[in-house]
């Protein structure tokens, strides 16, 4: 049946969104297109069933609202795919702005100690130790 | 030596003495501890490099790794766990292959010879990622889960862990086959206590470990 293809098309092509790098405004503008067709989609079958009905019996689909709900579980499915890649480049934003604070903060130590160590030498004559 | 460190303050001191006794440099990042082992690895002598916030090993790896590459002296680095599972000795013989046979990683692996013994479940668990990571690094690795490793500056440099929690071992075995690198495995004794095997790896977390591999 149509339905069937083009539900795995898309589940496929979503899963190989996973595989690409995150982020971007063609990203963006998929899934706020996506959930606009959705809307749009979720109203349409509500002022109109029997023409969603007729769509789906198009693709295959018994009625208008089990295609309404194939929609939703595959934009559900998109959803979760872009919300874990978006955490994920948050992530890597946070831990590159923790590790340059670490590493700021060690040097300065570093050359706190060092810059102590050269004070005291002359007073104690017995090299500096870190 | 760049010891990852979250919060091992009931051996964290002892560690960084041992390792000290050998090796003048111990670098230990601290994951952002609560217990105090900070202070500890620093009285101990090692320089401490505190994350603001808990990253995760893989990270708390790295940011050693990044720190050790601004001293221009470094010529190896050799990753070390804080919690007193691996062996100074073992370190030492990994450094001084990785100089003799002009290695640039020589990685630590506790089934080379038959001092180490993990409980049946553990070791079906490893020998299970060894598959799965030798399937998909294309490196034949005996032990492909074990943070005793020495690399070569070479090797700091080529490495990009980006992967903060526990994928990141598997993340460094994909990354060191797809390089050039001379690499070679090395036994080393894993000391396995009531203590360590109380906070060790759980087992559940091979499942989370997969799917952060899938998502890459």
């Amino acid at each position: 049946m149509l339905i069937q293809i083009v539900l795995v098309v898309v589940i496929v092509a979503g899963g190989l969104a996973l595989l690409r790098a995150p982020g971007g405004a063609r990203n963006q503008a998929l899934r706020r297109l996506g959930v606009l067709a959705l809307a749009a989609f979720a109203v349409v079958t509500v002022l109109a069933p029997t023409t969603m009905t007729r769509l789906a019996g198009l693709v295959g689909v018994g009625r208008g609202t089990d295609l309404l709900l194939y929609g939703l579980a595959v934009t559900f499915f998109g959803y979760t795919v872009t919300s874990y890649r978006r955490t994920r480049l948050f992530e890597e934003q946070m831990t590159a702005l923790a590790r340059g604070m670490a590493l700021t903060e060690a040097a300065a130590m570093q050359a706190q100690a060092a810059a102590s160590a050269v004070q005291e030498q002359p007073r104690q004559g017995d090299g500096a130790s870190r | 030596m760049v010891v990852p460190l979250y919060n091992e303050a009931t051996v964290v001191a002892d560690v960084i003495t041992g390792l000290r006794a050998e090796f003048p440099h111990v670098v230990c990042v601290d994951d952002a501890s609560t217990d105090g082992s900070a202070a500890l690895a620093r009285g101990a002598g090692a320089v401490v490099v505190q994350h603001p916030v808990n990253l995760g090993q893989g990270a708390a790896l790295q940011t050693g790794l990044t720190f050790a590459l601004a001293d221009p002296a470094m010529d190896s680095v050799v990753t070390f766990d804080a919690d007193g599972q691996h062996q100074v000795a073992d370190a030492r013989a990994m450094v001084d292959r990785l100089a003799a046979e002009h290695l640039d990683v020589v990685l630590g692996s506790r089934f080379l010879d038959g001092r180490t013994r993990p409980g049946l479940l553990k070791r079906a668990t490893l020998r299970a990622a060894v598959v799965q990571s030798n399937l998909s690094t294309g490196m034949k690795l005996t032990d492909a889960h074990n943070g005793l490793r020495a690399l070569s500056r070479q090797a700091v440099q080529t490495l990009n862990i980006r992967q903060n929690r526990m994928a990141h071992a598997s993340e460094i075995v994909a990354q060191l086959g797809r390089s050039e690198l001379a690499w070679a495995e090395h036994p080393v004794h894993i000391l396995y206590t009531d203590y360590t095997r109380a906070k060790g790896q759980s087992l559940w977390n091979s499942v989370n470990i997969v799917t952060e591999l899938l998502h890459r």
